[in-house]
């Protein structure tokens, strides 16, 4: 049995509201949490695969250029050592998330300095990384290009994101008030806890690759393409992947290398990159110019707005940082100038990480938006209400549901912002400067094609359902709310409830990523239970508006039956769901929203800022769990603060390496820096979403949170910071002596 | 990592020997295992020196302290009598990377750490102080971390201990054993070296040293400060430091310690500054002066230009609480 719903109209039936069990949306905890804390949670690299050899990969050491030769007989004889491979296979970089396909391919060609070029097989881990090390090459090097800046006179224009509408520079010339600046933000890495694994397994022709990744749907065509065999050959295992943040959604060189090597030497083999591996090779956030043009009236209505944008990546690579995702409907304003360039540098492949777009887009908005109100002397929260446009101000289509707000009002209140002090640099207490500052959150909402099955069968204990996707829980709460959904549409608590993840076998979803994780995947499964209830109705003989199920039984009428006795011993009832997006997706502007109020205090001696207090509140549709939603608000929230204040890779000028490699250098927040958070969530059904009526929340918390850190950072000192993060050092010179 | 051999001493002396035969000594290894694991550092011989007994804080009869080598970081900092009368030692500790670090690292390991210079930690790039002779990436790369003070041509790194600069400022001493069992005790002034032309070389340990202790002079009271300035609230290095220990009397400072950390290949220390202060009233027009001698050959590579304004004004917010007198309006 299946059932498929294209989203073609808004759903509003909201039938999770209906139900009885009374799972969906409370604070459970997740049923993975006791494995994980008990390390018995199996993650890529604990895999226990008897007789494997050991891989390392081998960077290039230089940015741009021709590997003419790997002299690899000092490394072979090298004790342990079993195998170096390398060639046209190998691939440059990781795949862009969904590319379905093999990204670019091959060692002869070198463009970044980090590059995978070679991989050092041995028996022990050790022994493979003494041989990578001093693995020898003779290589040609060619100039390279590394200043993003300095090339942006070659930088290609992103059509799809030009909007130029109306007459800006007019706007500008007539507005009552302008802002007119250039904000940049570095690049970053997604620094998630575990370093990217994968073991390779082949039986004959038949390739099993156990390896953390986000998207398995995708990633078994991109291994299959990268080593141009039969995607039906290959089977991928990811059930627990310890944090993604985009950096593995796709297919990356270690899992290639490592079935090229099990392939030829017959044997498993582990590739996991070390941290300073992980720096080099997966993606980099690329860094961005934004240049950022406001015009509005003496109201502070908006009549003009520009987000022009300067990012990078490397050659042949389409992705380019999307910033301006969200401005192009968060705010009205008739004249618009929107559009990214893009230029090719030799640096890390830059790809998603962390909220693709609006994580970097959204700050520098919400700073500019905070400059105007300033210069209106208007409270940033009336000025925001004000310039909410109707409807998408550049298509003619409507918002499907939008708390922005709502989640100002809230969050206002709760931080008590109407009592803070309006004129930078006039709070003290000692030697801290303390300052207060709010900024919005945007990010757009995205339905992916998914499928899930769900089969319901009895065992000694009574009836359990099953769920079963190639979906992954990249650390996010995946395993708790496919099992919230599924308990509460077919009656059962959740120990009765088991999901299965990350097998490739297993029916397609969309993976992790871009937020969509939650509502595509959740409305599979609310899917195969409709479908399954629509059974349940058959047998009973009863209407589906009378059907009540709880607690393993069916309440039909005034008759009981207990789901087990109707299954029968032995027998089953299964379906697979299968959502599609469809019209809604094009026919209305859909996105998450919210606000954080931040109170930081600045050192005025060294310029070192701390966040003392964070509220959030946001709106995300319908909220599967409150606890899961909360963490990963939180989690936003923190890489916010980390945007902010320290987050910043470092790229030398001279061969775009990476100097900061290691997690003592590249600073993201550690415990002292995150200060208690606030989190709400504001309750709202989105009809056009999903039949979950539920929206993305994953990134949410992080779209648009450094600005309220750094608006608040100018509260308290009178200090603009336009180059993030604020370091001390760019915050000295505008402090008291 | 290059295949080593491992010997655990049971005698300083087994450690000694081994030291001249060309062994390198592991301690707490938090800081030798990371490097061995880049290749960074790759010792044929590793001599471990857990099992010396080097673990013990004593009296030493003069009202000083004797800390064992092997002394754990957090049992140092957490020592009730280090508290007490030797408070700049702890706060400087406690300021140093995070609790599980400071319970593996040891007294004599602490003093030993390499410098935190990207570059020096990259073995695809060149660096003097692992590959002398290869050149220095730091001076025209990204510098952000690096030395303004005592730096020369073939280096500008750091030294990165929290707890040296505060032992710099204490006038700690420095126990070594050789091979032939001979013990010497040099000032913590002397242990350290400055770059010049052999930046491999940074401190007066032979092959064969073994630190054995580090030893306190009595306590010198007065108000004792460590402030560490750093990029984030905590398990971050030093971007500038300073360990103060200043005794008033009446309206005029009597005595002068101060030692600074995240500004040079050592611990810096500038009698001339302190010899500025001592003697005279603090005011904000002194400290002042005091920081103009500190800086006056004070030289940023770019990246780390900020540490010349950070160091000065650092220094006299330290000295504003040390002296107890409020800021300027
Ligand atoms: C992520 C991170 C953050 C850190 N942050 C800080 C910080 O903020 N501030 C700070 O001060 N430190 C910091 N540290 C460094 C830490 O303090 C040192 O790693 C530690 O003190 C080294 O002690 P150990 O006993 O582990 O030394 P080991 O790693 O065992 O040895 C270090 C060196 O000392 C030599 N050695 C050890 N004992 C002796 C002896 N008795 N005689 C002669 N030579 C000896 C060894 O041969 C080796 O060369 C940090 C470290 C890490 C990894
Ligand atoms: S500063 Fe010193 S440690 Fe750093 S690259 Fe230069 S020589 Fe090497």
């Amino acid at each position: 049995m299946t059932r498929t719903m294209t989203m073609d109209r808004p759903d509003e039936r909201r039938r999770l509201d209906d139900m009885s069990q009374g799972l969906v949306g409370r604070p459970l905890d997740r049923p993975d949490g006791p494995l994980k804390v008990s390390g018995t949670a199996t993650y890529a690299h604990e895999w226990n695969v008897p007789n494997a050899a050991y891989g390392v990969l081998v960077r290039a050491p230089f940015s741009n250029g021709r590997l003419r030769r790997i002299d690899s007989a000092a490394t072979e004889a090298l004790d342990g050592v079993v195998g170096v491979f390398t060639g046209e296979k190998f691939l440059r970089n990781p795949a862009q998330g969904g590319a379905d396909e093999a990204p670019v391919q091959g060692t002869e060609t070198v463009q970044y300095l980090g590059q995978p070029v070679a991989l050092v097989v041995a028996d022990t881990f050790e022994q493979a990384r003494h041989g990578a090390q001093n693995l020898a090459m003779e290589w040609t090097a060619e100039n390279g290009v590394f200043d993003p800046e300095a090339q942006a006179a070659d930088a290609e224009e992103q059509e799809d994101e030009t909007v130029d509408q109306g007459d800006l520079d007019g706007a500008m010339r007539a507005a009552a008030f302008t802002v007119d600046e250039v904000y940049r933000t570095p690049c970053h890495n997604s620094a998630a806890m575990e370093p990217h694994c994968s073991i390779a397994e082949w039986d004959g022709e038949d390739l099993l690759l156990r390896g953390s990744y986000q998207m398995l749907n995708y990633n078994v065509n991109e291994l299959a393409d990268s080593l141009g065999i039969d995607a039906a050959r290959v089977r991928m295992l990811s059930p627990y992947v310890g944090g993604g943040f985009g950096s593995k959604l796709g297919i990356a060189p270690e899992a290639v290398a490592a079935a090229l090597a099990a392939k030829q030497l017959q044997r498993p083999v582990v590739v996991a990159l070390s941290r300073q591996q992980v720096f080099d090779m997966t993606m980099r956030r690329s860094e961005t110019r934004q240049h950022i043009r406001l015009a509005c009236d003496a109201d502070g209505i908006l009549t003009g707005l520009g987000h022009e944008g300067l990012v990078s990546n490397l050659p042949e690579e389409e992705f380019a940082e999307p910033i301006t995702q969200s401005t192009h409907f968060l705010y009205g304003g008739a004249n618009r100038k929107l559009g990214i360039d893009l230029v090719r540098l030799n640096r890390t492949c830059a790809g998603s990480v962390r909220a693709p777009g609006e994580a970097v887009g959204m700050p520098a908005l919400e700073n500019a938006m905070d400059e105007l109100a300033e210069k209106l002397g208007m409270d940033p929260v009336e000025l925001r209400k004000r310039n909410l446009p109707d409807k998408h101000p550049e298509e003619d289509i409507p918002f499907s549901s939008r708390k922005y707000t709502e989640a100002m009002d809230e969050g206002a209140r709760r931080f008590g912002w109407s009592e803070r002090n309006m004129k930078p640099g006039q709070l003290r207490e000692g030697d801290w400067l303390i300052g207060h500052g709010m900024a919005g959150a945007s990010r757009v909402n995205i339905l992916s094609k998914a499928e899930a099955r769900v089969t319901m069968g009895s065992d000694d204990d009574g009836v359990f359902a099953t769920v079963e996707t190639d979906m992954t829980d990249i650390g996010t709460g995946t395993y708790a709310i496919l099992s919230q959904i599924a308990g509460e549409m077919l009656g059962l608590p959740m120990e009765r409830v088991r999901t299965q993840l990350g097998d490739s076998e297993f029916p397609k979803g969309p993976g992790s990523g871009g937020s969509w994780g939650a509502s595509s995947s959740g409305s599979a499964v609310y899917l195969a239970c409709e479908e399954m209830r629509a059974e349940i109705c058959q047998r009973l003989s009863c209407e589906e508006a009378d059907l009540t199920l709880k607690d393993g039984d069916a309440i039909a009428g005034n008759r009981k039956t207990s789901l087990a006795e109707l299954i029968g011993g032995g027998g089953q009832i299964s379906a697979v769901g299968r959502i599609e997006p469809g019209k809604t997706m094009k026919e209305s502007a859909q996105s998450s929203y919210g606000a954080y109020f931040c109170e930081v205090a600045v050192d005025r001696v060294t310029g070192e800022t701390r966040v003392r207090r964070m509220t959030g509140v946001f709106g995300a549709g319908r909220i599967l769990n409150e606890k899961t939603a909360t963490s990963q608000c939180y989690g936003g929230m923190s890489w916010g603060i980390g945007m902010a204040l320290t987050e910043e890779l470092v790229h030398d000028l001279r061969d775009g390496h990476i100097v900061n490699r290691d997690l003592a250098e590249y600073h993201i927040p550690v415990n002292l820096d995150v200060p208690q958070l606030d989190v709400v969530l504001l309750d709202e059904r989105d009809d056009w979403a999903c039949p979950l009526q539920s929206k993305g929340i994953g990134e949410l918390g992080l779209c648009g949170a450094a600005a309220s850190v750094i608006n608040a950072i100018y509260n308290a000192t009178g200090v603009r910071v336009r180059d993030y993060p604020a370091t001390l050092d760019k915050l000295l010179d505008g402090l008291p002596d | 990592m290059r295949p080593f051999e491992y010997t655990r001493a049971t005698t300083t002396r087994d450690a000694t020997r081994a030291g001249t035969d060309g062994a390198t000594i592991i301690a707490g290894g938090t800081n030798l295992l990371d490097l061995m694991k880049l290749e960074v550092m790759a010792p044929e011989r590793l001599i471990d020196i857990n099992r010396l007994g080097l673990n013990a804080i004593e009296e030493s009869g003069d009202g000083g302290l004797r800390i064992g080598a092997l002394v754990p970081n957090s049992d140092l900092a957490a020592d009730r009598r280090v508290r007490k009368d030797w408070p700049v030692l702890s706060r400087a500790l406690l300021a140093g990377a995070s609790g599980q670090l400071r319970n593996k690292a040891t007294t004599g390991g602490n003093l030993c750490q390499r410098t935190r210079c990207y570059y020096f930690y990259d073995t695809d790039m060149p660096c003097n102080k692992r590959e002398p002779g290869s050149g220095c990436q730091a001076r025209g790369g990204f510098n952000r971390i690096h030395a303004i003070l005592g730096t020369s041509e073939q280096c500008i790194a750091t030294h990165p201990s929290d707890m040296a600069v505060a032992l710099r400022a204490l006038d700690a001493m420095v126990e070594i054993e050789n091979a032939e069992g001979e013990r010497r005790s040099i000032p913590i002034a002397e242990f350290y070296r400055l770059p010049h032309g052999t930046p491999h070389l940074d401190n007066e340990l032979h092959p064969g040293d073994l630190i054995t202790a580090v030893t306190l002079p009595a306590p010198a009271g007065g108000a004792q400060i460590y402030r560490k300035v750093r990029d984030r609230a905590s398990y971050a290095f030093a971007l500038v430091s300073v360990a103060a220990i200043v005794t008033m009397e009446g309206d005029r400072i009597a005595s002068a310690s101060l030692a600074f950390g995240g500004l040079a290949h050592m611990p810096w220390r500038d009698d001339e500054m302190e010899a500025v202060l001592v003697g005279a009233t603090p005011s904000d027009d002194l400290f002042d002066r005091a920081a103009d001698v500190l800086l006056k050959d004070a030289q940023g590579y770019g990246h780390n230009d900020f540490k010349i304004p950070l160091t000065r004004r650092t220094l006299k917010a330290v000295l504003r609480d040390a002296c107890n007198v409020g800021e300027p309006a």
